[in-house]
């Protein structure tokens, strides 16, 4: 139990107040006279960075505080938002534990074929892995043509340069950017195997 | 002029995203009594699953300092079919218990009203706990001292509302001048009693007048919150009696029940299936 | 319908309880269970899973039957002008009325449809136009069919409205009773509600999420809410409409630009071997050829400008602007067959980003399985999702069913950085374009989604840029120039982020010649002049420097200076619907946009004198609509896209500019929603003998068994769905302590009848299982749960939310076990809402 209620302040420490600098601004308050009425207000200042809830479709504004030394220390609801107004729900009002979170990976992780362990590798050495893998998978297993039926019971012979060897899954929690430029590489690749959870 | 809140929850949908919001601005953790540990994996795992509707966090605690009840009203052929749900937290009673039993002052009263327990000066003598006629205040194994709800003090003193009513979807936590909200809770019960339904506002009355107010459109109880909230300096006796049990350190078991009865838990309409 | 709103769009739900709490609004939930949202409804009627179309048409037969619907003019304006009710159809069609439950057309396999007996009726083909649009367009112009004939009156046994009629004349209150399981007193109240509040004065909304969807008739029951809507004059008008809650911050924006295997951008097809779609010419014809008398008369401009936008310079009209060298589909590679082709060996290597198939995928247990077949696999996540330790610790590597040392996978786990640590746009379930800023560095290794693809392309084109074979002129040529101008970086520790904003710029398109952004895609050109990645999102880069995403000025209402609403911002398709066939406002409580016959339009005659009259927004709405094609306008028959369209033809999307109530092509399985039994039922189909929809797509393999109709081992109906505390399969939320306190652990909702049938007592272990896998939870015995008689046997539902898996602070087995892969035949998706089970006491294994 020790270990756990420790970690939870971990996780959870750092917060306090740090939205408070952030609301006000967009509020207009006047910091200098409703602190000397506060008796203990911890204050941080932060800058507000405009941002959209990575939950669900609807679409919440949220504002994320950043302290001076560049850490996020505070992410709640966007009051000029017209969607939200401010409010959120309980997975919005979770997403700075979503950020900042003791067991979010930050490193790589690789698994050799048939081992039972992670181990840790270089960022730049797993990305010339993965495009290796790419190529020597799509060059083994790329058509240029393929007999398909010509709807009269037989078969014709059609260009299709693709390759069934490849697939992708995954978009819906990404941008838009990264969708245009995922669906642009794929498609440069002949990959047809290409799914996103809009088709759940 | 007393700053508080109006509970209305008619329009609350039990989405508990004030008990996050909370969590988040006041630092608090997750409660470690929900989780435990899981063979094979080096972080806690939750395993608070009640049975009790879509309430799994039971009760206010030191770091739940929001607690939504659910309650299923619904008959056998589901011809009445009621599921009320209610966001609770410290009331910042006028007269409030916590105030008056803490023998060190750490509780204070700010300018805005709102009851605050000053961590620095708390001596986590658990005073203040069979004092709360709402089982509000816990004692914090991790801090050494008493906790509670603050009415956000720190943000309502710098011009903003409470974080539970700022990320509340629907509005149905609202911050503001006692009075203003009073306004508003009429307006609202009027609404609600013309279109023939039972509303009522829980809070006028009791503790001489909560600065954490509920419009309930059921009894009290049913809610979880005790008819006749008796502040324990009128009961001096037993406030006396728990004190002292807590103080010979056999009071735990005495104070469990004490605040299961407040809380309410056995009561009535609470578990309707 | 279809929707647990104020769970799982719970600050959506803001709205729709202030319009109550403030403006008297109804609202009304039919749905199986008792759920949050019904506790804050008026109304709750509880119907049987997979029942919908019976219900939805029922309430069709009721209101076109309706004395109010009958009198009232307003609804015989909207239908006879906007809808093609008065549409005369093929009279070689035939209905389910008269073929017992089937159309015509039914291939004798019984597997699939020719749609050749749903069309229209035409007139002759007009003359031929006299061309110069453009090489692809003019052979467009030389394809345009007769207009469709039609019968005003609506009279005419074969237009649309009276096949419609005859349709669901059986579809009544009474079968809604048999057949939903509520009765119907409380059908009749949901039906008279919608009327009364339709019309002139009034409108209201239908919201469905993948309630609606996860069904072998998904599309065909949201079809019946458009139908509905439609009949009630709903579509286009402030506060009407038929919404759909998407789960994902920008699923809509990826469905926009597809990560989908059918669809390039903005809803152009993509290539297919199956079809004539030999060269670009080929494609344009067979993709357009049949819609361009609609906006898609544009399509060679859509077309030509993607490929540009792909291949860059390399792209030219010498070479099909790189046609030959875009993949082409061959079948259906959507997420169920590509999984059961990765199960077989097929694939080799795998992408997963941002998914967790491992939990959320249909028959999650099948494709857990799956991925052990795999060469290699990369998997970019936030937390060590279920899908990346599948190796290791899955349900089928701890009962030794696979071992680690036998499974040959290589997997790589990339960290991903969070949103507020990455710049970017997400598009809303409301088409909404919102800009996220970049707030932070992500931590250590974490990199942007973007940033691992831009990456990957880069290393992948080095390896390809000398190389002279046809098969690599794709990736060699693909256009890949996003560097960060370097003040985009500055302020970050990461300095080769790709540029968001010149990616935003290229889906927006600009001129080939001087690199301006376009600001409408009515300056898309097919001759190659214009790059764009996606035509519906033009305006949203329209100019140099100008991202209309981040626009963050919001209003009281419309708000049309707060992000960018795609297409050029207008927030309510088809608006010119909200204006009456005059062009006046059907109220003025509904006014949204109207013809003002007094404004200049901006344009001169032939005799240089200013032309009067447009369409006016005075919230600053879009326009849905040629801005000054007037009321009375008559379009030409010789013509293409906006040329054809009339003034009254307010569905620009559709070839005939009208709603569909009858949909003549583009779907599978059938023109009429018609009510089929859920692909596992226990009970037969009470409306026709044909028991399920004949079309669905089923894939009998090992591992994915069906039950039989009324299978007596598998007799209770269970549907998986969300909560509010948990996202999806809970990646974004189980690692959470703040949300996983909030709801633990699995459970499974069972009404008190079934629990005492079974003996299971509440907040104990149940065990469920079908014939794809089994599962424990525990019970959650509740009666907003209840059992439903059909046609007087009862018939037990029970629920199962999906959010858990064996990983995180909150851990539970995988319902997605449960789950068949069985789907919709239009879309592929899964039928999750609503199949079979038995359920008993106890832990798996036996234990209590």
């Amino acid at each position: 139990m020790k270990l756990s209620r420790r970690k939870f302040l971990k996780v959870t420490s750092g917060v306090v107040g740090g939205g408070v600098a952030a609301e006000l601004g967009l509020l207009g308050v006047n910091t200098a006279a409703a602190a000397a009425k506060a008796n203990k207000v911890p204050i941080k200042k932060g800058k507000q960075v405009p941002s959209i809830c990575p939950y669900c479709a609807v679409g919440c504004g949220q504002i994320v505080t950043v302290s001076d030394a560049g850490e996020i220390v505070d992410i709640q609801g966007n009051p000029d938002s017209p969607i939200n107004q401010g409010t959120l729900c309980p997975k919005g009002s979770a997403t700075f534990q979503l950020v900042k979170n003791e067991e979010r990976w930050t490193t790589v992780k690789y698994r050799a074929p048939g081992s039972d362990r992670w181990e840790e590798k270089p960022l730049d050495w797993a990305m010339h892995r993965i495009a290796e893998l790419t190529r020597k998978t799509r060059d083994a297993n790329f058509n240029e043509f393929q007999d398909l039926p010509d709807g009269k019971g037989g078969t014709v012979k059609k260009r299709v340069m693709n390759t069934y060897a490849l697939a992708s899954l995954g978009g819906a929690t990404m941008d838009n950017e990264w969708n245009y430029l995922h669906q642009k590489l794929m498609h440069g690749l002949g990959v047809v195997y290409l799914e996103n959870q809009a088709r759940i | 002029m007393p700053k508080g809140m109006f509970i209305d929850t008619t329009i609350c949908t039990g989405c508990k995203s004030c008990q996050v919001a909370c969590k988040q601005w006041n630092g608090l953790s997750a409660e470690p009594a929900h989780f435990g540990r899981k063979p094979g994996v080096s972080y806690p795992v939750a395993h608070n699953f009640t049975g009790d509707s879509y309430d799994n966090t039971g009760s206010l605690s030191a770091t739940d300092w929001r607690h939504v009840r659910f309650v299923e009203q619904i008959d056998e052929p589901r011809t009445q079919k009621r599921w009320l749900f209610s966001s609770d937290s410290c009331k910042h009673c006028t007269d409030a218990g916590c105030l008056n039993a803490c023998p060190t002052k750490a509780i204070q009263r700010t300018d805005l009203g709102n009851v605050v327990v000053q961590q620095d000066t708390c001596i986590g003598c658990k005073f203040c706990i069979p004092s709360c006629p709402y089982g509000v205040i816990s004692f914090s194994e991790e801090t050494g001292t008493a906790r509670k709800c603050t009415l956000c003090n720190d943000r309502i003193h710098n011009g903003l509302g409470t974080a539970c009513a700022k990320a509340c979807p629907t509005g149905s936590i609202r911050f503001g001048e006692v009075a203003d909200l009073r306004k508003r809770a009429d307006a609202r019960v009027a609404q609600l009693k013309s279109k023939g339904e039972k509303a009522q506002v829980y809070g006028y009355d009791e503790a001489d007048g909560l600065n954490v107010f509920y419009l309930f459109v059921d009894g009290p109880k049913v809610y979880g919150q005790p008819e006749h909230p008796i502040v324990p300096q009128r009961r001096l006796v037993l406030c006396s009696l728990v004190t002292i049990l807590t103080a010979l350190g056999i009071g735990a078991a005495a104070l469990v029940s004490f605040r299961e009865r407040l809380n309410g838990t056995s009561e009535e309409g609470r578990h309707e299936s | 319908m279809g929707s647990n709103m104020a769970e799982c769009h719970p600050v959506a739900f803001r709205w729709p309880l202030k319009a109550r709490t403030d403006h008297d609004a109804v609202l009304m939930h039919v749905d199986p269970r008792f759920t949050r949202t019904s506790a804050a409804c008026d109304v709750h009627v509880p119907i049987r899973a997979g029942s919908d179309i019976v219900f939805l048409g029922a309430i069709i037969n009721h209101v076109i039957n309706s004395k109010r619907w009958n009198e009232d003019p307003f609804f015989r304006e909207y239908v006879v002008n906007y809808t093609n009710a008065a549409t005369l159809v093929n009279p070689e069609f035939k209905d389910t009325e008269e073929l017992n439950g089937v159309f015509s057309g039914l291939a004798p396999n019984g597997k699939s449809y020719a749609n050749a007996s749903w069309s229209y009726q035409r007139n002759a083909a007009p003359a031929k136009g006299k061309g110069g649009l453009g090489p692809f367009s003019d052979l467009l112009l030389q394809q345009v069919p007769g207009r469709p004939k039609t019968d005003p009156s609506l009279q005419d046994p074969q237009c649309v409205f009276q096949i419609i009629k005859r349709h669901f004349a059986r579809y009544t209150p009474d079968l809604v009773g048999r057949v939903c399981g509520c009765t119907p007193e409380q059908f009749l109240k949901v039906a008279d509600t919608l009327l009364n509040n339709s019309g002139r004065d009034r409108t209201s909304n239908i919201t469905y999420a993948v309630g609606w969807t996860q069904h072998t008739v998904g599309v065909q029951i949201i079809r019946a809410a458009a139908m509905l809507q439609a009949l009630l004059g709903n579509i286009g008008r402030p506060g009407g409409g038929v919404l759909a809650l998407r789960g994902h911050a920008t699923i809509q924006g990826s469905t926009d630009i597809a990560t989908l295997y059918h669809s390039l951008p903005a809803y152009l097809n993509m290539p297919d071997g199956r079809k004539n779609h030999e060269t670009l010419k080929d494609f344009i014809l067979t993709e357009a050829g049949p819609v361009a008398t609609s906006y898609w008369g544009n399509y060679p401009k859509f077309a030509v400008s993607y490929f540009k936008a792909q291949y860059g310079a390399a792209a030219t009209a010498e070479n099909d602007y790189g046609y030959n060298y875009h993949p082409r589909i061959t079948g259906d590679h959507s997420h169920m067959p590509m999984m059961l082709d990765m199960a077989a060996g097929k694939i080799k290597g795998f992408f997963v980003m941002g998914q967790n198939p491992a939990v959320g995928g249909q028959n999650a247990r099948l494709q857990r399985k799956a991925l052990a077949k795999l060469d290699w696999m990369v998997v970019r996540d936030y937390f060590e999702t279920e899908t990346a330790a599948f190796w290791r610790n899955s349900p089928e590597v701890l009962s030794g069913e696979l071992k680690p040392a036998d499974i040959k996978t290589e997997v790589f786990f990339l960290p991903a950085a969070a949103v507020a640590e990455m710049e970017g746009s997400f598009t809303n379930t409301q088409r909404l374009l919102q800009q996220h800023d970049k707030a932070a560095d992500p931590p250590g290794d974490a990199r942007s989604d973007s940033w691992f693809t831009y990456r990957l392309g880069k290393l992948l084109k080095e390896m390809y840029r000398d190389s002279p074979l046809e098969l690599d002129w794709g990736i060699k040529n693909l256009a890949w120039d996003y560097d960060p101008e370097p003040k985009e970086v500055a302020p970050w520790r990461i300095k080769d982020e790709p540029s968001a904003y010149k990616l935003l710029k290229e889906i927006n398109g600009y001129t080939v010649a001087d690199q301006k952004p376009l600001a409408t895609f009515a300056n898309l050109k097919e001759d190659g002049s214009t790059i764009c990645g996606a035509w519906i999102y033009t305006g949203v880069v329209p100019e140099e420097g100008k991202n209309n995403a981040a626009r963050r000025k919001p209003d009281d209402w419309i708000s049309p200076n707060w992000g960018f609403a795609w297409p050029a911002n207008r927030h309510i398709m088809y608006n010119r619907a909200s204006a009456d066939s005059q062009g006046n406002p059907w109220s003025e409580a509904k006014k949204l946009i109207y013809w003002d016959p007094a404004a200049d339009s901006g344009t001169k005659d032939p005799a240089g004198n200013p032309v009067k009259g447009k369409w006016v927004a005075p919230s600053g709405e879009g326009i849905d609509f040629q801005p000054t094609k007037a009321p009375g306008f008559i379009g030409k028959d010789a013509a293409l896209g906006f040329d054809w369209l009339s003034g009254n033809d307010a569905f620009i999307m559709r070839p005939d500019g009208k709603a569909w109530l009858f949909v003549p092509a583009g779907l599978v399985d059938g023109p009429l929603p018609t009510h089929y039994e859920p692909y596992e039922s226990p009970v037969k189909n009470l409306v026709y003998q044909q028991q399920v929809n004949p079309v669905a797509k089923v894939w009998q393999v090992n591992g994915n068994s069906y039950h039989a109709v009324a299978d007596p081992k598998f007799p209770i109906v269970v549907s998986t769905y969300r909560l509010t505390e948990h996202h999806l399969s809970g990646t974004m939320s189980r690692w959470l302590p703040w949300l996983a306190e909030l709801m633990p652990e699995l459970f499974c909702e069972i009404s008190p009848e079934l629990a005492q049938e079974k003996g299971i007592k509440n907040a104990e272990y149940v065990t469920i299982h079908t014939a794809r896998g089994e599962i424990q939870a525990r019970a959650l015995v509740t009666r907003r749960m209840k059992p439903f008689t059909i046609d007087g046997k009862k018939v037990h539902e029970i629920g199962i939310p999906w959010h858990w898996g064996w990983q995180g602070n909150a851990a539970g087995d995988v319902a997605n076990d449960l789950v068949a892969m069985v789907g919709d035949p239009n879309v592929s998706i899964h039928e999750g809402k609503v199949f079979t089970c038995d359920i008993r006491a106890g832990r798996k294994g036996g234990r209590i």
